[in-house]
């Protein structure tokens, strides 16, 4: 069974003026759909990757796996386990122990007041657990010294931030950890580093993640399985090789062809036309149709429906 | 060629209470009419801090303490606070990062080219009306005749960039330093602005620094490209040549740490450590305490220092390999 099941998993967020400019201004409520009907699993022991543009809702979706945020329609389920619908707080309880977070920006997610000792074991001590030489020992695990504990976060670099943030995360023993923008912040060669820190500590705990990027390339490297998004929208999933080699729908295509290439030089394709519309009124049909090559009339009218091609999951009409 | 800026051993000072800091320290370089300079390395490797100085865009304390500046033949580092100010935009175009932080939110954009274009050419106020949305169109905005009474708020992103790139070259100037211009943006929206950079640029033989830590934009977009490290040069040289067969054991480390689609899922190559800060640079070479190939003369001596049309790697003993075809 998959570690977590996400099954139509729909987020609203309602961005209406206050009540009195509405009624002045005549203005109806307005609703954006951060994320809209996105189904998938993640197998265990498996890192699977959420890519997409700013505002296509892969922070959303992340921050739902971890109960920051609770869903509109839809569920998560971590283990057969839906946290927002489930009553047995102890059956929560366990399930909570097991999800961990890593945050895009080390600056703004370690508290400048505390030493880094009680930063990491907070996830411990805040149920009550024994938290004796556990900083220490993670540490050294994530490549910092023991003797960093009694430091404050303001005495590391970014890439030790970042490490500091996932001994934290790995203090509770989690089997999930959603990594939202792990690296985005870092330089390329402390990105290496992380990331390779990263698989490490994938194989000897035997984590799961969820990793959220907009870096194809990262993606590329660390991903077993891909969802790619577009406006809330789940628009293809396919491993990293199908999906690199072959992408199969449009959107892909062209998000592979933009991306820039170290082997690229003086490359000179048409750049992609247009932009991500407006998520409050996104188009009808297909969101991708405005900008897409292949849009047939049926686009506009028909939203796709997710449809396996070749070991991928597609959702477009027109996709062979 | 004829270089429109000549950078001759530049170094900027900090001087501050634990002794004087060299955020860029002996870098020379030049950038000819039509070419693009890739400018790359992490943060706090001074490849800003060098793009400020050449638009005098120093924060003090921070100072040019040695070198030349020559733009377009005519010395800059010395021009006071006046001379810099209609040299600016006239001369020299600035394209910073955060579009929306380098338009003023207050004036419509179509105000905001006309400021610049009166300021700096000799034309009427009818002609600056008329050839601001004539710059609009040709960075691509549609419907430009009346998007000239907008405001920056009401343009996306990667359009803002757009008009941040139209002030840049309204004035029609010979060199555009471009610092960061596609980091805030979605990879498809860069794509869009790395092809007009190039277009504008190959068009009008408009100079361009191109500075970015994203590897991918320098090998698309550049023609030649500096690598900085720790405020100095580590490697100069046409791009796929410094990219394919890097002679800097620094740059090597760069390309080796970037994930790339033929190396698999592989271990990424790690650099040991960190650049160091500026306060506590190691004797000799900057990077001998990182470096895989150190000897004992790399902590002794500094390596040669890249002359522009000279040498290609700061390095006492480069990696001498051919570039791939």
């Amino acid at each position: 069974m998959a570690l977590v099941d996400v099954r139509n998993l729909t987020r609203i967020f309602d961005v209406s003026k206050p009540w009195l400019n509405r009624v002045v201004e005549r203005r109806e409520k307005s609703y954006l759909t951060a994320v809209s009907d996105v189904s998938f699993e993640i197998a265990e022991r498996s890192v699977y990757a959420l890519v997409g543009e700013s505002g296509s809702g892969k922070s959303t979706i992340g921050k739902m796996l971890v109960g920051l945020l609770g869903p509109s329609s839809g569920a998560v389920e971590i283990r057969g386990t839906d946290l927002a619908r489930e009553s047995d707080v102890a059956k929560i309880d366990a399930v909570r122990r097991d999800i961990q977070m890593i945050f895009q920006d080390p600056f703004a997610s370690l508290n400048p007041r505390w030493r880094v000792r009680d930063i990491i074991v907070e996830p411990v001590a805040a149920r009550g657990g024994n938290t004796d030489g556990m900083a220490e020992k993670l540490l050294e695990q994530v490549g910092l010294s023991a003797r960093d504990a009694g430091k404050f976060p303001h005495e590391f670099s970014g890439g030790q931030r970042q490490r500091i943030c996932i001994a934290r995360a790995l203090a509770s023993e989690p089997k999930l950890i959603v990594c939202d923008e792990p690296t985005s912040a870092l330089d390329v060669s402390v990105q290496a580093q992380v990331l390779n820190l990263m698989s490490d500590l994938k194989d000897s705990f035997g984590l799961t993640y969820l990793f959220i990027s907009h870096d194809l390339t990262v993606v590329q490297h660390m991903a077993d399985r891909i969802g790619v998004l577009y406006l809330g929208r789940l628009v293809e999933e396919a491993d990293p090789d199908a999906l690199f080699d072959d992408p199969k729908h449009p959107y892909s295509q062209m998000l592979l062809a933009a991306a820039p290439q170290l082997d690229s030089f003086g490359r000179d394709v048409p750049p992609p036309t247009g932009e991500i519309p407006d998520p409050i009124n996104p188009p009808t049909g297909c969101a991708y149709h405005p900008r897409c090559p292949l849009a047939a009339d049926i686009c506009s009218q028909k939203r796709p429906e997710m449809r396996e091609i070749r070991g991928a999951r597609v959702a477009c009409h027109m996709a062979e | 060629m004829t270089a429109i800026l000549s950078i001759r051993n530049l170094t900027v000072e900090i001087p501050t209470r634990h002794g004087i800091l060299h955020p860029v320290s002996g870098v020379s370089y030049d950038i000819g009419a039509g070419e693009i300079l890739g400018v790359v390395g992490e943060s706090g490797a001074g490849k800003s801090m060098a793009g400020n100085a050449v638009i005098g865009l120093l924060n003090p304390p921070a100072h040019i303490a040695e070198g030349e500046i020559w733009v377009n033949g005519a010395r800059i580092d010395h021009l006071t606070g006046d001379a810099m100010r209609r040299l600016r935009g006239k001369e020299i175009g600035m394209v910073f990062q955060d579009p929306l932080t380098s338009l003023n939110p207050l004036l419509r954009i179509g105000d905001q080219l006309t400021e610049t274009m009166l300021a700096h050419l000799d034309i009427s106020r009818a002609e600056a009306d008329r050839r601001a949305v004539a710059a609009l169109e040709e960075v691509g905005i549609p419907g430009a005749a009346e998007r000239v009474a907008s405001y920056p708020h009401e343009f996306s992103g990667g359009m803002r960039q757009r008009v941040v790139i139209a002030l840049a070259l309204c004035a029609e100037p010979s060199l555009i330093i471009a610092d960061e211009p596609t980091t805030a943006l979605d990879v498809s929206v860069q794509a869009q602005i790395i092809a007009l950079l190039k277009k504008l640029c190959r068009e009008r033989g408009t100079a361009v620094m191109l500075i970015t830590h994203d590897m991918g934009v320098i090998a698309e977009a550049a023609d030649r490209v500096a690598v900085m490290y720790a405020g100095q040069l580590a490697e100069l040289g046409p791009v796929r040549d410094v990219l394919t067969a890097p002679h800097h054991p620094y740059t090597d480390g760069l390309m080796g740490s970037t994930p790339l689609a033929s190396r698999g899922k592989d271990r990424l190559h790690q650099i040991p450590g960190a650049m160091p800060r500026l306060d506590a640079l190691p004797e000799g070479c900057a990077f001998h305490p990182r470096c895989p190939r150190v000897q004992d003369a790399c902590r002794i001596s500094p390596g040669p220092r890249i002359e522009d049309g000279a040498g290609r790697a700061a390095c006492l003993f480069p990696m001498t390999r051919e570039a791939v075809a």
